[in-house]
């Protein structure tokens, strides 16, 4: 009786250590590659990265500003292209879609989640680049915008599920029709929730690189419009990290904090405007 | 000489046919304000309420009783066809307001006229004002001063209005939950509804704040045909003018509550209220 429960004791005790340990092993290997990254990139972040084009090769110095607004430029398509659809979608299947249509969706929307990136760019290099015949910041926004909907519409039908049934209810009890009950009552009570799923999706995209490359391409300049050929950060750091130049090295190192940094914050921000009540909600 | 005149066309006279505002004048002039004939009501293949037909007085506190699971709130459902937002549920039959039948009218228009109060409050999360308000504003009232009035006589309307005065602009959530049930209550007021359901509005609250409800609907009465489901007898009781009673989906008993009580006609009837089940 007595070894059996010193027993049950190890092994609770051991399985504890275990799980531990692994939870500490995952949070490290995290910690480690964000505090690498972060030593490195700091130490050569400069002003002159910030605001200046790149050198040309063989010299010095340069930056990456052009790389810097070409992320926010293919960010920007990608969350014109991508967030109504995802949204305006996740809306009817939390909210009309009948249950075969939904689950069909549903489904896909998931399998489209699961997609390999790189095969969102051969798409977007199929129906935007070869037609036009040129890489353009479109091209490349697009394939991070498709990359979004699975993402935006799964995240806004999960948080407007979350809506009480009740105040649905209680809305529509009062003669309201069913897309006004959802517009006034059913949205405003999960939309910081929905923000902030858009937001952290935006981010999720902001880091991917295989999409971007045979759609955005790149550019040592400065790009015009949204037709051009575009530099971004992920495509920036994979070409300058595989060069064969130790400044080029030391960019890649800033260009990753910088991208990095933006992530980041756009994580905390979220998350700040996730945890604090609305103002009507305060007592 | 001169022309004979018609005589008039007298009701009840055969080949008459009845026009349905005959039907509504009928329905006004006799004090009848819900007729419910032979309603059957499914939840996919199973069915919940039989044959049940029960007659509601204008401006009377009907009150529902039963044991749970017994049909009674999906019967009030019904009446303002709330029940259609659950994919699957069907109901056969007839319910009349006023002599019109409510499966043929606007769903949106019939809501307007016969509000409804749930069981858990669910105030907006909105500020009390608002709460109120929201009626209003998607029956299409915009007008500010009258929005604030209307606000103001359903809070005095529901027994709210001292409490909450002076933070109308304060979140409905901070109020207790007797509060916030007569929020409710003057939510579904301020769109002046000529019916007004109410599902076991006191089921969540204590005896003081179910005081108080009880207060306000009797002071409804005159204005407001009420029809109230509740498990508490007592609370049937007091209230109500007429009262039904239902069990697995029959309306075995419809009376007058002190018939009801006192004499019942039905063996299930008086075993229910001396509570020898449910």
């Amino acid at each position: 009786m007595n070894s059996r429960l010193g027993w049950r004791k190890f092994v609770n005790a051991f399985m504890l250590t275990l799980t531990g340990l692994c939870a500490l092993l995952s949070v490290s290997v995290l910690l480690i590659v964000l505090g690498y990254l972060g030593w490195n990139g700091w130490q050569y972040l400069t002003w002159t990265f910030l605001t200046h084009l790149p050198a040309a090769v063989g010299e010095t110095g340069g930056g990456m500003a052009n790389a810097i607004i070409g992320s926010g430029k293919l960010l920007l398509v990608a969350a014109v292209t991508g967030i109504p659809t995802g949204l305006l979608g996740g809306i009817y299947l939390a909210e009309f879609g009948g249950k075969t249509f939904t689950f069909m969706v549903r489904y896909s929307a998931d399998l489209l989640n699961g997609v390999p990136s790189i095969v969102m760019g051969i798409f977007a290099y199929t129906v935007v680049v070869l037609p036009m015949r040129h890489f353009s910041a479109l091209a490349g926004g697009l394939a991070l915008g498709i990359m979004l909907i699975p993402i935006v519409l799964r995240s806004t039908e999960d948080f407007l599920r979350a809506v009480p049934n009740p105040l649905r209810e209680g809305a529509l009890a009062l003669g309201a029709s069913k897309w006004k009950a959802i517009a006034t009552i059913v949205i405003p009570a999960s939309i910081r929730a929905i923000a902030t799923g858009s937001l952290l999706a935006l981010a999720r995209v902001a880091g991917e690189t295989a999409p971007l490359l045979f759609t955005s391409f790149n550019n040592q300049f400065w790009s015009h419009g949204f037709n051009q050929p575009t530099a971004s950060l992920p495509v920036m750091i994979y070409e300058y990290a595989i060069s064969p130049y130790p400044d080029w090295h030391r960019q890649a190192w800033a260009a990753g904090f910088i991208l990095l940094m933006l992530v980041l914050i756009a994580n905390v921000g979220a998350r700040l405007i996730l945890s604090r009540k609305s103002p009507a909600l305060r007592g | 000489m001169g022309k004979v005149t018609e005589p008039e066309v007298i009701i009840g006279v055969p080949g008459y046919e009845r026009t349905a505002e005959d039907a509504e004048k009928e329905a006004r002039e006799s004090g009848l304000k819900v007729a419910v004939n032979r309603l059957n009501f499914f939840y996919g293949p199973r069915q919940v309420l039989f044959d049940v037909s029960l007659r509601i007085l204008e401006r009377k506190i009907t009150a529902l009783i039963g044991p749970s699971g017994c049909g009674k709130s999906t019967f009030l459902r019904t009446l303002n066809r709330m029940h259609e937002t659950v994919r699957g549920t069907r109901a056969e039959g007839e319910v009349l307001l006023d002599g019109r039948n409510i499966f043929e009218m606007d769903v949106v228009n019939l809501r307007r006229r016969v509000g409804m109060v749930f069981q858990k409050s669910n105030p907006f999360p909105k500020s009390i004002f608002e709460n109120v308000a929201y009626g209003l504003k998607v029956n299409g009232t915009t007008r500010r001063v009258q929005v604030a009035e209307v606000v103001e006589k359903s809070l005095i309307r529901a027994a709210l209005w001292d409490e909450v005065k002076d933070h109308l602009h304060k979140s409905a959530y901070a109020l207790s939950g007797g509060q916030q049930q007569r929020l409710c209550i003057a939510r579904a007021l301020a769109i002046d509804p000529e019916v007004l359901l109410l599902d076991e509005p006191c089921s969540a609250l204590d005896p003081i704040a179910t005081a108080k409800i009880e207060e306000l609907l009797f002071a409804l009465i005159g204005s407001c045909t009420i029809i109230i489901v509740t498990h508490n007898m007592q609370q049937a009781a007091r209230v109500a003018d007429q009262t039904g009673f239902f069990l697995m989906g029959k309306l075995i008993e419809f009376n007058k509550t002190d018939i009801i009580f006192k004499n019942p006609a039905r063996k299930e009837t008086e075993d229910y209220i001396t509570g020898r089940f449910g």
